[in-house]
Parts: structure tokens; C-alpha cells; sequence
């Protein structure tokens, strides 16, 4: 997606659209309602003076419907509307503006103190996809799947929709007054919770905050959040640094219980990196292929794509961090599996010198961190980079600043509360009591976009307009700074963060855009400052906001001086460990379907979280997948359905965060287990001494693959069961030797086809997916929903088989099931050359393309579902019901909401019919049209992305014109790794793979 | 009378007379046109009660049909990867239970065989009731059957506004099972003529006067007509017998020209062909059976009738076990690891119990045939009847639904079952068929009476004249 030049498009000039009804942007519940407004009558006559009269009277039931379908059609237009608030003159002349044609803006996405820059698709003032900027340093034009996700979560019709003042609606006006009310004083009882704050702007509000109330504290509490690595930061250097590991920098690479590759980073950044160094095109890539080894409790994404793995609980990874500190100056003597590791480890690591890189997860505690900075700086590594961070008085962040705060709210400290945006009601550790505390404060306003736990107990509650519905801005651990664009007036008439300070400080500008707009432009020079601004908008970055790198020294003494590791059986039990949801992140997308049904990346599971245990520990306890059991510690309860993960440490389970939300909306109220219940805050990440019993009871899970592996199950104990070479890889050491190895996996005999073949000339699309990059994000499955309109399920369909992924996501494990590793493929349509499916099709509706496309004609499809069958792959997706309309149904939401969402260059299909991945087809159109209206070029191929390939974030997608012998797809398609599956089939399929090539340490590769 | 029919009591044995009983020709009509000339009084109560279940059973099938079309296939339990299901397998059973007819029509009676006439009207009548349930299955299987109605025919259509894809095996089943239907009516039309004409004449109601006369096309059983009738039968007979080849062939081409594992298969046109006349023949033993105890057809349906249907299901059933062999055997010995996955999980998979179940029915129980106290036991056939269709049903399950639950990529592998609405529509069109052959046994004869006639003052010459020591040759 290009981004246009168009900054704001002025729609001052374009015909008066039809009047929103009733005030503003609420929406109508039917049409009747939409018609019975002054508004609405008011347009009509201005707009069919003639036939006004026939609708107003109400006499002609005909020209009242013919009127009533073009308002309805015009009436659309206003309701989601540009904000009509706007500063910025309009880039270019009103002629430009193409209706239907879509306009693309930059914007920015805050995720758990992580910014990454977006471009964000509209048509008619409506957004319908997300990409990433590829300006933008921690999106570089990649989006993870919860950023592209974000988007539904505009439409969502459970969003909080009205002011609330005790539970009974109410309007901001009487906000605004009961505010004024108020006597803070000198804010001594006053107190303000937000999320972790990334705006400049809102950090300047806070600090005038904290300037007019002297005595008010401000407390950041985010559920996941980046506290620990700002303590270790803090613990090894004395100062706030943030941490820039440079994956692409590395070539032996060490994760201590860092899950990068999946949902503890929130940008596209590390995966970016990281894939740099797992792209093998020439033999020079052969040498710099990185070696990553992952210590962790949880079989995590990372941990699926690394060389060695060592699993344990998290509390071990303490004493493994300290150990390792000792191996790097003491060579210890090998012993058992974790001696040998760590040997081999720390050999590899010294070696690497320079080029080794030691990370720490999140979820460690500081100590960890700061070991990490310890090895790093011991080696000198290269590969890691430090800016300042900035610090501000009197704001406290993390657990324990949550906890002092609950003590002061139940102490009765606190008058008035101030929580902008989050749900700490939900979030917030259980020790802490929030709600109870939260109930005690006379004066608590809660920011939020959901009526979810905390609004109930809050006496005021705000709606929170969406990210793409106000202004604003982000900075990223990196300084740079994005502008926040809205896409959309507020649908439910929400506030952001800073509008709602700006009341509160009864400032003199109230506007998102005014406040964003004047601290920024006011620290530039006069002249410039409005081009500057376009600039600014148009690039989606403000230049020179890059923060300088420092180069802090590790203060070895005071880790030491640190206490020493915690004995990890101390107090007995089993350790629970939680992690954030790849899906629901701490609960906030709980109520967006994209996500719900995006399965797992490891799990597979879709519309639930599980407590996951090791093979071991289900083998011991007889739990199948699905048995429900009780973890309890002290008074605190969890039942929660159990599923073995392979590769999941013993005694250890790990639970992710997010699900079992009390109150969220129609989609994500008590979908699955609310691990909240039994996270305290001294067992923030995990914690010992919990016990686990079965409570006989068992729950369905709904997941997306149910057979993991590509060896064939044994069915008679005498015959040795295959492995299928679907996902094929090597070893460089292998591939060194003998180049045609991942070719070799697969005999296929001289085939021959009785018909002659079709000579595939002029453009011809194919795909190449280099699965040695491809770390199973599943960025894509969520861009593909996005683009192609592909419908959600719900869980009981799943349940049938009956997904819609366009682009799926193959996970097998291989090896033993106590230590796999794990291959992810994503799978789209193959687009065979002599595609099984189209012979079979008995009225032609799937046919192909001159440019070797597998077309779908929906019109034409009767749904036999032969194709379905008949397709070695099972990429075809059948409307076994109206799904769009089962969802709506089932949400009781007003069918123009949702269908806001959709893009509309691809058709929404019915029930009946069958459907697949396109390759993008509509991309395809839409790059040849303009290179047709362009004229002066001919249309190669060049510049037609997909949308899984535009979002991947390890671009491990290429697409293109395999003629075009300069085309990359073509280049990679020569290579010797690449292969196609089922080849002996004879399909022919135009997506093929380039065989994994993995780099392991020969030292550890034979245990 | 009965003392003409003494014969050798030897022969007797192994070649009875095919109508038993001291009947002469007036006897015949009297005894079959008595079920449909008898006033609604007079037929008993029991048949009322069995109608009426069975019409219930026939609304259960509408309100299915109902649900399906204004909700979506999903109402089924198919899914990804099981596409085709109970749908098919359906179908497939119920053409395949169609075939008897045709066989028994068309083929035996190309080969003289007399034994066919006390059978061949109910199993034509059978052939077409099942064909009408079976076509249920493929045109409301698809996603919007109000589309494919029409646009699977090649009839001009001003919205798909192209030709059908003739490379498709379902274009084929259109044409081989519409063109199976048309024949096989005709041919029980045709057959049904000279027997309307006796009905007609023997009526005395206006009613049955007029609908006879028009069925009857005019008959008086001239020498004309009975010889313009002959021929007629012939030239059907013979057009019919290639389509007891073709029909299942054809239908089998839908699996064995794809790709998938389990379907993608050479053996299956022959084999599709004994299965279906193996299933049709046992079907037609379970109807006949029960006609014949309840109508009292002993003298007309007898043992050496049932022994000789008895010994086609013990070939037809042992030519699906060699097949069932042969795949096995193919699957180890083709060396790709998808085709010998399936087959080991055909047998010790998810659904081992469906493949027993259709091997133990349909090979192993019909090997109780190879004696002839089994042939010649009711209660035996009837029992091994009613299993054989289990095991076919079976056979069409395991090959359908079972294959495309693991196919070539385990990461897309699942599992079928059932729901509530695929139970009640195959309930449903076992319901049509039953009401169906239920109201043509009651409204139509059941036996066709002029072939009948035939055999016996055939067997009558016959047997009068072995008295006098000549042999006889059947």
C-alpha cells in the first residue's frame, strides 16, 4: 500500500452528506428511525425538492423506497466520515478525490509500552486495513497480527458507547461539570492510573498535571508491561536505559525465557531482525546464518524456531543466567543434559564474541536482565544498542506502584482516581483487591473503550474513542516519535486519553488534534512548522526524534550485591507461569473476533486459553487435553482446562493472560480462564508452591490442527509409520555437502500426462515461502482476514472443521515430545498449474487464469464441494452457513457496522459456495489498472504485493512473475532449496517452498 | 390337475417349479390383482397404520429438507476435510440398491432366465424408487441446490450462460443417473401395459376405467400388439443391460478420477458394479420376503427363487472381498506412503469399527451361502439381507467419509460425525422409499402377471410332459 501524498482530504467541497442521525455519530437501529429525524428531513428537501414532498407525506410508498435506498447508500458516507475537525490544508485539489478509491494515512499502534508506525487503508473515510509504515523504524512496514486486528475493534458495537455516572448514562457535559466540582486542592488526594504512557503529548499533560496539583502521584500499571527490563537496565547500569538487541547483528543468539519471535514483543522489530540473518539466497548467507538457543518454561514461538532449547521452569532461568556467567570465565565439565548445554553454550557464546547476544525476557525478573547486560558487555557484543530513557518524578510504574497505590485507596488516601484507559479491575494482580479498593475512592473516573470490570466499578466512566478515531502520538523505545492520525470520527462519541486530561486541566485546548498538534509544532521553527506538520503526517515519523545512542557501563558489583537466586523447590508445589496472550495480549482484544479465532501460533487453540503442562505431567496424572483442574494457592482458585504441550517443562504450568474477562463484550465475555485469579503480585510471571488437582470435570477445546506431527500415527504396532516430507529441512552442515538434499526428501517419478501441457507464457504469478525465515507470527492469517473479507466462525464451528483462514498456519513438532522443536508452515492456495480442483468443478466454477491463476467465479459456484476434496491440500474454505450473518446475528449487531470492516474489492460470499486464497487477485487489478492509466510503462508483474506478503515481518513471502527472471520470486524459485510439496501428485503448484536450513551446534546436535 | 404335476421327485429338488400350487391362469389374475382391485375396507388395517408411519417418516424428510435449504449444508456435520458425507454415501447406497432392478429386468431375462417374472415388476419398482431417493442427495448436497437444479443440466440459462465442465465425473452422474431413471421407467412402463389392460377390463369403477384405459395405451392383446410388445421389451432390455455396467461405473468415476487417497483407484468401476448388485439383489430379498409373507406369494416367490438370489449375493459379496483384497494389496504395493497410510487406517484407524463392520457383512456373513440350508432358510436370508445393506452402507462410508478424513496433509486431518439432521434426512428417504413401494404394491401388481401366466402354462407342459420320461431343459 502506498501511502498517498494526500494528507487530509477536505470534504467540505464534496456534495452535503446526509446528517448523521439523532446527534452525531450514534447509530440508527432501524430505518424508520433514520427517516423520522429533522435532520434526515431537513437533507431531503434540500436534496429531491421534488420528490421531498412525496416522502415527507409519506404518500408514495414507491418513490419513498427509491429515496430511502439512496440515503441509505449517502447516509453511510456520513456517518463515518473524516473528523471534520481538520488544520491541515488539503494536499491537492478536490478533483483528486476518487470516491470508491481507497486513500491510505499513517497512524501509529501502542501495545504494552511498544509504538509501531501503521499506514492504515480508508475508503470513503472508513478504515479497512492496517499495514505496517515502512518509515517507521519498529514496523518497517510490517504489522503484527494484533496491530492489523486493532481494526475490527473500531466496529466493535460493544464498545463502551455512553458516558456513565454511577452506572446510569450520562453526557460529558455533566462530566464536564461534576469535573469542575471537584476541589482537588493540591492534588493530595489525588491520583492518576494509566497504562505505560508512550505520548509526548500526554506526557506533557501529565507533568502540567503534577505541576497544578504539587501533592498528586501518578502510577503506570500495565498488566504486561516492560518494567522489568527498565529495573535491569536500571540494576546494571545505574541509569534508565532502553535495550535495542540488534538480532540481525548476531550470529549466536541467547533467549532467556525472551519470547521475541512471539507475544512478548509487540512490534514486527525483533522478527524483523532476527529473520535478516535466516535468509540463505546466495552461499556468502550460508555463513552468517544465526544460531539461537532458548532457556523457557512455556513452548513458546521462539522457542519452536530455535537450534537448542532447554526447558525449564521460569524460576530456574535465574540460576541458569548466573551460571552461565561463571561457564563464560570457568569452563564447566559437561555433566547432564543442562551441564552439557551450558558448556556448549557458553563455548558457542565466546566464541561468537562480537557477534553474540545474550536477551532476557520480560518476564524475568531484573536480576536477569541485568545478567544479560553483564554477558553482553563480558563479550563485547555488537549486537546490542542502548539509548536514554526518560524518567519523570512522582510517576511510579509496575506492580509494586499499583500495590502502594491499592493501599492508599483502601487506606481512604485517595479522593479522587484517575484511570486512563486500561481495566486494572481485571488486570490487576488478585492479592490487590482493586475492585474492593477501587469502590473506596469517593471521586474514581475511569477512561476506558469497554463498560468492562473497572467501569462497573468506577462511579464515572468515560468512553475511550479508538487509536484510529483520535489524535495523538507514540514514541518508541528507540525516541521516534509517530503522530496518532484518526482514521474516523468517534463511532461512539469516545474521548482519548488527552482530551479527557485536557478537561481535567480545563485546558484551553480540548481537541485531540489542537493538543497534538500545537506541542509539536510549537517546538519548530515558525516558518516552517506547517509544512513541517504535512511532512510529519505524510511520512508518519517526526524527523530527528531518533533518541542518540549512549554507551552505559554494566556495574558487575551491584549485580552480585543483588539478592542471590531464589532456590527454585523452595516452597514445594508446582510453578505457574503466565504469559501473554498472542491472541487477547492481557484481555484488551478479548472482544475482537479476528483474534479469538486466530489460532494459537503453538497451541493451535482458538477461542480459549489453557493451562499447559508437560508431557510428563499429563503421562503421570492421566490428564488428557481438555480435563479440567484446580490450581489453588492460599485462598486463590483457578479451574482451568489442562492440554499437554510438548516441550512444556515439568512440574511447571503455564497459563496465558487474557481470557476468562467477567465482563467484556458479546465475543470475549468468559471465553476461557482468567489467570488472573491466581496471579499475585510477588508471583507477578510464576510462582511456586501452587497445587493442581483434577476436578473431573472436561472441557471441548476448539482447535485448528489436530494431528501435529508428519510422521504417520502407528496404527499397527508392527509397521513403522511414515514421515510425510511436507516441511522439509536440513542442516547447513548437510546442505554444504550436498545442495540438492531438501529436493532429495521426495521421490518423484517421471511423470507424464497424456494431454498436452499448457505453455505458460507472458506474466505468470507464483509464490515462494522460505520456511527458514517464516516464524509462524501469523501476522498473515490475520492480514489475509483483513483483506479478503474472510469470515469468523465462532468456536462450535471450529469445532467442525469449518475455519475460514484463507492463509493457515501448519505447526508439526518434531522429535521426541518431551524436547521437540517445532516447523511452521503457512499454508495458501498452492495454485496448482493442473489444479485437481478445476476438472472436478461440474459447472466450471473454479477455473484458470492465462496468467496461471486458480480463479473462483463465487456467482457461478453451486457448492458441491467437490473441489474441497479433491484438493491435495485443503485450502478450500466452504460457507457451510451465512457465516457474516450468523456472527451479526449471534451479536445482535446492525449489519451496516460490520460492514464497515469489509474491503470492497472483494466480494462477501454467501452460504453454499466454496472459497480460497485468490493469490490477491484484486491487488493484482488494482497495481495493473494503474500501471494501464499510467501509461508509460508496461505492466510486468512489479509491485503487486499480497497481503500476506506486504505484512509478513520475516518477509519470508515472495510473490511475483516467475517469467520475469528478474523477479525475486523468480530468483528464489532457482534456488536448490527450493521445492514443491506433493510433487509427485503432478499438480504443479505455483506456491512452493525453499526447505528450512537450521544451524545447530554439532556439539549438542547428538544428545 | 395335481396329478400332472407329479414329477420325478429328484428333479424336483433341484429344479421345482417356479409357480407352485394348483393355480390355473384365472387363479393368477384372481390372486394378484385381488390386492389392487380390494376396497379400501378390505385391505388390512395393518397396511393403513404402516402407511401412515412411513408418510410420517416421508414429512420428516420434507421438514429436513426444509431446515437444510434455508439454514446451509452446515446443518450436516460435514466439514473441512469432509466434504462429502453422509450425503454421498447415501446417494451411492441408494443407486447402488437401484441396480437389482435393472439386472433382474434386463439382463436375466436376455438370458431366459424364467425364474425373474415372479420378481422382476417389484424390483424395477424398487430400481426407480431408490434412484428417486437417491437423486435427492446430489442436488440438495450442493450449497445452493435453487442454482444447481438447473445449471448442472445443460439447458441455455441466461445467468451461468456457459457450458457445463464436461470433464467433471458429477456432469457424468447427472447424465448416467437421468438417463438411468428414464430408461428404467420406461422399461417398467412398458412391462406394466398388458397387466393395466387386465385391470382395466376387470374394473367396474369409472375411475379405474379411465386411468387404466389411458395407462394401457390401448391394449386388446392382439397378436399384434403382444408381438410389437415383445420387441419393444427386448430392444429395452437390451438398451437397459449396458446401463447396469455404466450407471455405477460412472458413479464410481466421481472417487476414482480424483486424487485422494482411497478414491483414486482403478478397481473401482467393477467393483462399484457387485457392490450395487450385491446390495440391490439383498434389497430385493428383504422387500420380497416381506411381500411374501404378508401378500401370501409362496406359490409365486419360492424357495428356488430366494436360492437362486441367495447364490448372486454370495458371488456379487465375494467379488467385493477380492476387491476389498486387492486394494490392500495395491496399497503396499503402489509404495506411496498416502496410499498405504489410508488403507492401514481404513482398517485400524478413527473408523476401524466402520471397516469391520463392512468387511464382516458384506465377506465374511455371505459366505454362509456356500450352503445350500442357508440359501434355503428364511429367517437366514432375511437376516443376512438386511446386513448386507448395513455393510454396504458401510463400504460407501468407509470409502467417502473415512478417506478424506486423513488425506494427504496431517495438518489438515479431522473426523466426521453425524448430526441429528443427517440421521433424520436418511431416515427420511428410507421413509420415501418404503412409502413408495408401499403404495405401488397396494395401487399397481405387484407381480407381473402376464409373464407369470407364461412360466407357469409353460411349466405346465413341461412337467405334464416328463411324466412321459422326456427331459427337460431350463
Amino acid at each position: 500500500m502506498e501511502k498517498t501524498s494526500l494528507v487530509n482530504i477536505t470534504l467540505s467541497n464534496s456534495p452535503s452528506p446526509a446528517p448523521a442521525p439523532v446527534t452525531g455519530p450514534e447509530y440508527w437501529r432501524s430505518l424508520d428511525q433514520l427517516a423520522d429525524t429533522p435532520e434526515f428531513r431537513n437533507w431531503v428537501q434540500r436534496e429531491f425538492p421534488e420528490d421531498a414532498a412525496a416522502v415527507l407525506d409519506g404518500n408514495s410508498r414507491r418513490t419513498m423506497l427509491k429515496i430511502m435506498a439512496a440515503s441509505f447508500g449517502l447516509a453511510g458516507l456520513a456517518a463515518c466520515s473524516r473528523p471534520e475537525y481538520r488544520l491541515a490544508p488539503q494536499a491537492r485539489g478536490r478533483e483528486d478525490y476518487v470516491p470508491g478509491a481507497p486513500y491510505n494515512y499513517t497512524s501509529v499502534f501502542s501495545l504494552g509500552g511498544h509504538a509501531a508506525g501503521l499506514v492504515v487503508q480508508t475508503y470513503e473515510g472508513r478504515p479497512s486495513k492496517i499495514e505496517g509504515n515502512p518509515d517507521h523504524p519498529t514496523s518497517m512496514g510490517a504489522a503484527t497480527a494484533l496491530a492489523q486486528a486493532s481494526l475490527l475493534s473500531v466496529y466493535d458495537p460493544d464498545r463502551s458507547k455512553a458516558v456513565l455516572d454511577g452506572g446510569k448514562e450520562s453526557t460529558w457535559e455533566k462530566f464536564e461539570a461534576a469535573v469542575k466540582g471537584l476541589s482537588l486542592g493540591d492534588g493530595s488526594g489525588l491520583r492518576f492510573l494509566s497504562g505505560t504512557v508512550i505520548s509526548p503529548t500526554l506526557e506533557s499533560l501529565r507533568a502540567d498535571a503534577l505541576k497544578k496539583w504539587p501533592k498528586a502521584k501518578w502510577v503506570e500499571y500495565e498488566s504486561i508491561a516492560r518494567d522489568n527490563e527498565r529495573a535491569g537496565a536500571m540494576l546494571a547500569f545505574g541509569q534508565a536505559v532502553n535495550v535495542h538487541p540488534q538480532f540481525d547483528k548476531a550470529k549466536v543468539i541467547l533467549s532467556l525465557d525472551y519470547d521475541f519471535l512471539g507475544a512478548d514483543f509487540p512490534t514486527p522489530l525483533a522478527t524483523k531482525l532476527f529473520s535478516k540473518n535466516r535468509h540463505v539466497d546466495s552461499e556468502a548467507d550460508l555463513e552468517k546464518l544465526s544460531r539461537l538457543y532458548v532457556v523457557e518454561s512455556q513452548f513458546s514461538l521462539t522457542g519452536a524456531n530455535a537450534e537448542h532449547r532447554l526447558r525449564m521452569q521460569g524460576g530456574e532461568v535465574q540460576k541458569f543466567a548466573a551460571d552461565l556467567v561463571a561457564a563464560l570465565s570457568a569452563p564447566p565439565a559437561g555433566g547432564d543434559k543442562r551441564g552439557k548445554f551450558l558448556a556448549a553454550l557458553a563455548k558457542d557464546l565466546k566464541a561468537a564474541g562480537k557477534e553474540a547476544l545474550v536477551v532476557a525476557g520480560p518476564r524475568q525478573p531484573a536480576i536477569v536482565h541485568a545478567l544479560a547486560h553483564q554477558i553482553n558487555q563480558t563479550l563485547g557484543s555488537g549486537a546490542v544498542t542502548y539509548t536514554k530513557a526518560s524518567s519523570a518524578d512522582r510517576v511510579d510504574s509496575g506492580v509494586d506502584a499499583l500495590k502502594a497505590l491499592t493501599g492508599e485507596m483502601t487506606g481512604g488516601q485517595v479522593s479522587t482516581l484517575i484511570i486512563l484507559g486500561g481495566n486494572p479491575a481485571y488486570t490487576a494482580p488478585a492479592d490487590l483487591q482493586f475492585g474492593a479498593a477501587l469502590a473506596k475512592v469517593a471521586n474514581s473516573i475511569h477512561l476506558g473503550a469497554e463498560d468492562d470490570e473497572t467501569a462497573a466499578a468506577a462511579k464515572w466512566h468515560l468512553p475511550e474513542a479508538h487509536y484510529l478515531e483520535a489524535w495523538g502520538d507514540a514514541q518508541s523505545t528507540d525516541g521516534v516519535v509517530a503522530i496518532q492520525q484518526p482514521m474516523i470520527e468517534p463511532i461512539f462519541g469516545g474521548k482519548s486519553a488527552i482530551e479527557v486530561m485536557a478537561v481535567l486541566l480545563d485546558s484551553k485546548d480540548r481537541k485531540g488534534l489542537d493538543l497534538v498538534k500545537n506541542f509539536w509544532t510549537l517546538q519548530w521553527p515558525a516558518a516552517t512548522r506547517e509544512n513541517t506538520w504535512r511532512k510529519t503526517l505524510n511520512d508518519g515519523v517526526i524527523a530527528g526524534t531518533q533518541a542518540a545512542e549512549v554507551k552505559p557501563t554494566v556495574d558487575s558489583k551491584k549485580i552480585q550485591a543483588a539478592p542471590a537466586p531464589a532456590s527454585s523447590s523452595a516452597s514445594g508445589g508446582i510453578e505457574v507461569g503466565f504469559v501473554p496472550s498472542a491472541t487477547t495480549w492481557d484481555g484488551r482484544f478479548a472482544n475482537n473476533a479476528w483474534m479469538q479465532e486466530a489460532p494459537d501460533p503453538i497451541t493451535k487453540l482458538v477461542w480459549t486459553n489453557v493451562a499447559l503442562i508437560s508431557p510428563a505431567m499429563g503421562r503421570d496424572k492421566g490428564w488428557k487435553d481438555g480435563d479440567m483442574v484446580a490450581l489453588t494457592r492460599g485462598n486463590l482458585k483457578l479451574e482451568a482446562a489442562v492440554m499437554v504441550q510438548p516441550g512444556h517443562a515439568d512440574n511447571a504450568v503455564t497459563i496465558a493472560l487474557g481470557y476468562g474477562r467477567p465482563k467484556s463484550g458479546s465475543v470475549g465475555t468468559n471465553v476461557g480462564y482468567n489467570a488472573g485469579l491466581i496471579r499475585t503480585s510477588d508471583s507477578f510471571w510464576f510462582g511456586q508452591g501452587f497445587a493442581i488437582a483434577a476436578t473431573g470435570a472436561n472441557e471441548v477445546l476448539a482447535n485448528t490442527q489436530e494431528h501435529g506431527s508428519m510422521e504417520e500415527p502407528q496404527l499397527v504396532s508392527s509397521i513403522k509409520p511414515n514421515t510425510r516430507p511436507l516441511v522439509r529441512e536440513t542442516t547447513v552442515e548437510e546442505y554444504k555437502k550436498n545442495a540438492k538434499v531438501i529436493e532429495e526428501m521426495n521421490e518423484v517419478p517421471e511423470l507424464d500426462s497424456v494431454y498436452p501441457q499448457l505453455k505458460w507464457e507472458g506474466l505468470q504469478w507464483g509464490m515462494a515461502i522460505d520456511l527458514g525465515a517464516c516464524t509462524g507470527c501469523n501476522a498473515c492469517v490475520v492480514a489475509c482476514q483483513a483483506e479478503n473479507n474472510v469470515p469468523v466462525v465462532g468456536k462450535d464451528q471450529v469445532l467442525r472443521g469449518r475455519e475460514m483462514h484463507w492463509i493457515r498456519m501448519d505447526r508439526y513438532y518434531v522429535g521426541p515430545v518431551e524436547d521437540p522443536r517445532a516447523v511452521e508452515q503457512p499454508i495458501p492456495c498452492m495454485q496448482c498449474e493442473n489444479a485437481p480442483c478445476e476438472n472436478v468443478c461440474p459447472v466450471q466454477a473454479t477455473t484458470h487464469s492465462p496468467e496461471g491463476l486458480n480463479d473462483m467465479a463465487y456467482n457461478r459456484c453451486v457448492g458441491t464441494r467437490y473441489c474441497a476434496n479433491n484438493c491435495p491440500f485443503k485450502v478450500r474454505h466452504f460457507n457451510f452457513l451465512d457465516w457474516h450473518k450468523n456472527f451479526l446475528e449471534r451479536r445482535r449487531i446492525e449489519p451496516e457496522l460490520m460492514s464497515m470492516v469489509y474491503n470492497p474489492d472483494v466480494t462477501v460470499r454467501m452460504r453454499g459456495i466454496m472459497e480460497k486464497c485468490t493469490y490477491c487477485v484484486q491487488r493484482i487489478q488494482e497495481v495493473r489498472i494503474a500501471t494501464k492509466t499510467d501509461g508509460r510503462r508496461e505492466f510486468t508483474g512489479e509491485g503487486v504485493l499480497t497481503a500476506c506478503q506486504q505484512t509478513c515481518p520475516a518477509d519470508a513471502i515472495s510473490f511475483g512473475n516467475i517469467n520475469d527472471p528478474n523477479s525475486k520470486v523468480a530468483k528464489l524459485k532457482k534456488q536448490e532449496r527450493n521445492y514443491a510439496m506433493l510433487a509427485e501428485l503432478d499438480v504443479r503448484p505455483r506456491t512452493t517452498y525453499l526447505g528450512r536450513l537450521r544451524n545447530p551446534n554439532p556439539e549438542l546436535e547428538a544428545s | 390337475m395335481s396329478a400332472v404335476v407329479q414329477q420325478d421327485p429328484q428333479l424336483m429338488v433341484v429344479n421345482p417349479p417356479l409357480v407352485q400350487g394348483s393355480k390355473d391362469l384365472h387363479d393368477l389374475t384372481e390372486q394378484i390383482s385381488s390386492v389392487v382391485e380390494a376396497k379400501v375396507y378390505e385391505t388390512p388395517l395393518k397396511y393403513w397404520i404402516t402407511l401412515m408411519c412411513t408418510g410420517s417418516v416421508v414429512l420428516l424428510l420434507g421438514a429436513m429438507l426444509t431446515y437444510l435449504v434455508s439454514t446451509g449444508i452446515g446443518v450436516w456435520g460435514n466439514n473441512r476435510p469432509v466434504g462429502w458425507a453422509w450425503d454421498i454415501t447415501n446417494f451411492v447406497f441408494w443407486i447402488g440398491i437401484g441396480h437389482a432392478g435393472t439386472l433382474i429386468s434386463a439382463i436375466l431375462f436376455l438370458f431366459r432366465q424364467k425364474w425373474r417374472t415372479s420378481i422382476n415388476r417389484s424390483a424395477e419398482a424398487m430400481t426407480l424408487f431408490a434412484v428417486m431417493c437417491a437423486g435427492i442427495f446430489p442436488l440438495f448436497h450442493t450449497g445452493r441446490p435453487w442454482r444447481a437444479f438447473y445449471w448442472l443440466f445443460p439447458i441455455p440459462n441466461t445467468d451461468l450462460n456457459i457450458w457445463q465442465n464436461f470433464r467433471s465425473p458429477l456432469i457424468w452422474d447427472v447424465f448416467a443417473v437421468s438417463t438411468y431413471f428414464t430408461v428404467s421407467l420406461l422399461f417398467w412402463f412398458t412391462g406394466l401395459v398388458p397387466d393395466l389392460a387386465t385391470l382395466r377390463d376387470r374394473t367396474t369403477s369409472k375411475v379405474r376405467q379411465v386411468v387404466f384405459g389411458i395407462l394401457s395405451l390401448g391394449w386388446r392383446g392382439s397378436a399384434r400388439h403382444w408381438r410389437h410388445y415383445e420387441q419393444a421389451y427386448l430392444i429395452l432390455a437390451g438398451i437397459s443391460t449396458p446401463l447396469v455396467l455404466s450407471v455405477h461405473s460412472v458413479v464410481s468415476f466421481d472417487f476414482a478420477t480424483s486424487v485422494i487417497p482411497g478414491w483414486h483407484t482403478t478397481i473401482f468401476p467393477p467393483y462399484f458394479v457387485a457392490g450395487a448388485i450385491f446390495s440391490g439383489f439383498a434389497c430385493v430379498m428383504t422387500l420380497l420376503l416381506i411381500a411374501r409373507w404378508t401378500l401370501n406369494l409362496q406359490n409365486l416367490i419360492t424357495i428356488k427363487h430366494l436360492d437362486n438370489m441367495n447364490k448372486i449375493i454370495l458371488v456379487t459379496g465375494s467379488v467385493v472381498g477380492y476387491a476389498y483384497c486387492t486394494e490392500f494389496f495395491i496399497a503396499w504395493y503402489s509404495g506411496s506412503i498416502y496410499e498405504r497410510f489410508t488403507f492401514l487406517n481404513r482398517a485400524f484407524g478413527p473408523y476401524w469399527w466402520a471397516a469391520w463392520s463392512m468387511y464382516t457383512c458384506n465377506v465374511f456373513i455371505p459366505q454362509l451361502y456356500w450352503f445350500r440350508k442357508m440359501r434355503t432358510n428364511l429367517w437366514v436370508m432375511f437376516v443376512i439381507s438386511i446386513t448386507t445393506n448395513i455393510g454396504m452402507w458401510f463400504e460407501r462410508f468407509v470409502i467417502i467419509a473415512t478417506s478424506l478424513t486423513r488425506d494427504f496433509l496431517p495438518s489438515s486431518w479431522g473426523y466426521f460425525s453425524p448430526t441429528w439432521v443427517d440421521i433424520c434426512t436418511f431416515i427420511g428417504t428410507i421413509g420415501l422409499f418404503l412409502t413408495l413401494f408401499l403404495l405401488f404394491a397396494r395401487f399397481l401388481p405387484m407381480i407381473a402377471i402376464s409373464e407369470v401366466k407364461g412360466v407357469a402354462s409353460q411349466e405346465k407342459h413341461v412337467f405334464a410332459g416328463q411324466e412321459e420320461g422326456s427331459a427337460t431343459l431350463r
